[in-house]
């Protein structure tokens, strides 16, 4: 008992950093733009995508003895970096030819063009990958990062988690001080408030929407490395089900707030973990017999279900504030 | 058109006590200035010069152009002709964020503070275009960073303080009573170091004591910070009071001009104020009393 209790727990707030992480690109742009990046999904999947082929290119080969080539952790941050440009470059031109000429345009339009562009990316993902006979994608994930370094309740602990939970730490904690403490961070949040008075404030707001897109692109980047060392399995639609879920944890927290973004993301994680291993309480407690009908492929329809149970109570989410009509 | 009094005459009254400027006499100078919004032109033609170190109103009755007019002022609107300068500066085609940075602030007629900031943040986002730290310091926190930083809440403290809202320092900024809010705006438009403040109605909601203890801040803003201020304003008691110079709106095109008391007895004016019937003196005199 105690140890499914802790599985649910541990899995559940790893995966549910990782929805935070990414949930915050959704929220940011949503805050500055009210639009939905449709595209987020796919530019996250960029930064797998680059963690498979920094692996793949500077990685050991799975078969080499262990301490050979580089330093697993060197490739690592080398990832994480390339990852946080390559997705903070990709959002900031999805931004520019998508989104800005579209600024004045209904709202409904910027959304379909998330959409188209969204498509676009898995095409271009598949093009690129696919030319070079690569249509599944298996990260060559180096074995350091997959030994287990401690066990809590019979429940292992790897490398991989422990890495998650630190570089999650350190983004949130840049986040933090740059968004609330700083120069730019405030002018973010001012055209976030209103765009006209922020310029009348000698704030560019093309500037700012362009930062908040770079910054959300590059934890997308950050997420999309970390996703790929937990689930190293991709392809080009791999993107699509953590994109909507990590969506889903944005609006549950509150769409726009970043501290929503991260609760939403956490609750969403635990909540479908426990969901997927419910059918175990079957045998603990015999009475409950009913939960096993509730196998674990469930998990997903029951998160969503919470989604919306939680969103009918409080429909500005978790964190959202109920913000009053403008008149 | 005629002009019941020329530019010169207001220049005079900013003589005495203001500081000597080796540079023009105008700050600002606006030319042929209209804007056409398909069929209908808001703004027909309005030359301004509004006189360095002077505290000039535009007035006018609604609908009349006056917040179009601000809004080509501060490049919320391009205009559809005519010229901008402030300082010799062409402000034409500039956006809104590049307008600030040379040199202009304003205030809002409907209140447009920043909600869920206090009301020291509010304030230090005036100051964005006048600190130099960027993202990059910021992320490592450097030297830059701090300093401007520090700059930054001096600044907020000091315009907090010279508008009178320095106890309310940490107070969100819905949270301040109406006129304490207008006060706030003052103060952030300050803190962009402007050399022209524009105050779009800034009594409207006042009562008679704040109305007062505005129209002083008004007089400090010219004499202390030396910024020249030019308002937009309904409060005729406050206009007259207040201002050295008026230019008077109607239907887009500038209809009188001159000092107080001859705008007040310029028939057109009342003519556009009350009426033809009004100004003729059919009505009798309550209408009239109670515009002026």
């Amino acid at each position: 008992m105690e140890n499914l209790l802790t599985a649910i727990l541990i899995n559940g707030l790893l995966l549910g950093t990782l929805y935070a992480i990414i949930a915050l690109g959704y929220t940011m742009v949503y805050g500055i733009l009210q639009l939905i990046n449709f595209a987020h999904s796919e530019v996250f999947l960029s930064g797998a995508v680059v963690a498979f082929e920094v692996f793949r290119l500077l990685g050991p080969a799975p078969d080499a003895p262990p301490g050979s080539g580089m330093n697993p952790y060197l490739v690592l941050v080398i990832a994480l970096v390339v990852a946080m440009l390559v997705c903070g470059t990709l959002n900031v031109l999805i931004e520019r030819l998508a989104y800005r000429p579209l600024r004045t345009a209904p709202k409904l339009v910027p959304l379909i063009s998330a959409i188209g562009v969204s498509l676009i990316l898995q095409d271009v993902i598949k093009f690129i990958e696919g030319t070079q006979g690569r249509f599944q994608l298996a990260v060559n994930v180096p074995t350091a990062f997959t030994q287990t370094v401690f066990s809590v309740a019979d429940n292992n602990i790897k490398v991989r988690d422990l890495v998650l939970i630190v570089v999650a730490a350190v983004m949130l904690f840049g986040l933090d001080r740059l968004v609330n403490h700083s120069r730019v961070g405030r002018a973010i949040r001012a055209v976030a408030q209103d765009r006209v008075t922020a310029g009348l404030m000698g704030i560019d707001a093309n500037r700012m929407i362009a930062l908040t897109f770079a910054i959300g692109g590059a934890l997308g980047g950050v997420g999309g490395v970390l996703f790929a060392l937990k689930f190293p399995n991709l392809d080009p639609y791999s993107g699509t089900v953590p994109g909507i879920k990590a969506f889903s944890a944005a609006v549950l927290g509150g769409i726009g707030s970043i501290p929503g973004a991260v609760l939403g993301g956490l609750v969403l994680g635990l909540v479908e973990n426990l969901l997927g291993v419910i059918s175990s309480f079957s045998l603990i407690f015999p009475k409950l017999a009913f939960l096993g009908a509730i196998k674990a492929e469930y998990k997903d329809v029951g998160a969503f279900m919470a989604l919306i149970i939680i969103l009918i109570f409080k429909p500005s989410g978790l964190l959202g504030r109920s913000t009053t009509e403008k008149v | 058109m005629s002009r019941p009094s020329s530019p010169a005459a207001a220049r005079t009254s900013q003589a005495p006590g203001s500081r000597a400027e080796s540079r023009s006499p105008t700050i600002l100078s606006i030319k042929g200035l209209s804007k056409i919004f398909g069929g209908l032109t808001a703004v027909n033609a309005v030359d301004l010069e509004i006189p360095r170190q002077s505290i000039v109103s535009v007035i006018g009755p609604n609908g009349a152009g006056k917040t179009t007019f601000f809004n080509m002022i501060t490049g919320i609107y391009e205009p559809s002709l005519g010229s901008i300068e402030l300082d010799g500066l062409s402000l034409v085609g500039l956006r809104p964020d590049q307008v600030t940075a040379a040199g202009i602030a304003r205030t809002f007629q409907n209140i447009r503070l920043f909600a869920s900031m206090d009301s020291q943040e509010n304030v230090m986002v005036g100051r964005h275009s006048r600190l130099k730290a960027g993202y990059i310091d910021a992320l490592l926190r450097t030297k830059r960073f701090h300093e401007s930083e520090q700059e930054a809440r001096d600044v907020a403290d000091l315009m907090l303080d010279f508008v009178g809202l320095k106890r309310f320092k940490h107070e969100l900024a819905t949270n301040l009573p109406y006129g304490d809010q207008r006060r706030l705006e003052i103060a952030r438009a300050l803190a962009t170091s402007p050399k022209l403040i524009l105050l779009d109605e800034p009594a409207a909601g006042m009562n008679p004591r704040e109305t007062e203890e505005l129209k002083s801040l008004i007089r400090r803003i010219r004499d202390d910070l030396g910024v020249t201020v030019c308002l937009i304003e309904h409060d005729m008691r406050l206009v007259m009071t207040l201002s050295e110079y008026i230019t008077v709106l109607d239907y887009g095109s500038k209809i009188a001009e001159g000092l107080p008391h001859q705008v007040r007895n310029d028939p057109k004016v009342m003519e556009a104020y009350l009426g033809r019937g009004a100004a003729a003196g059919e009505y009798g005199k309550e209408t009239g009393g109670a515009n002026a």
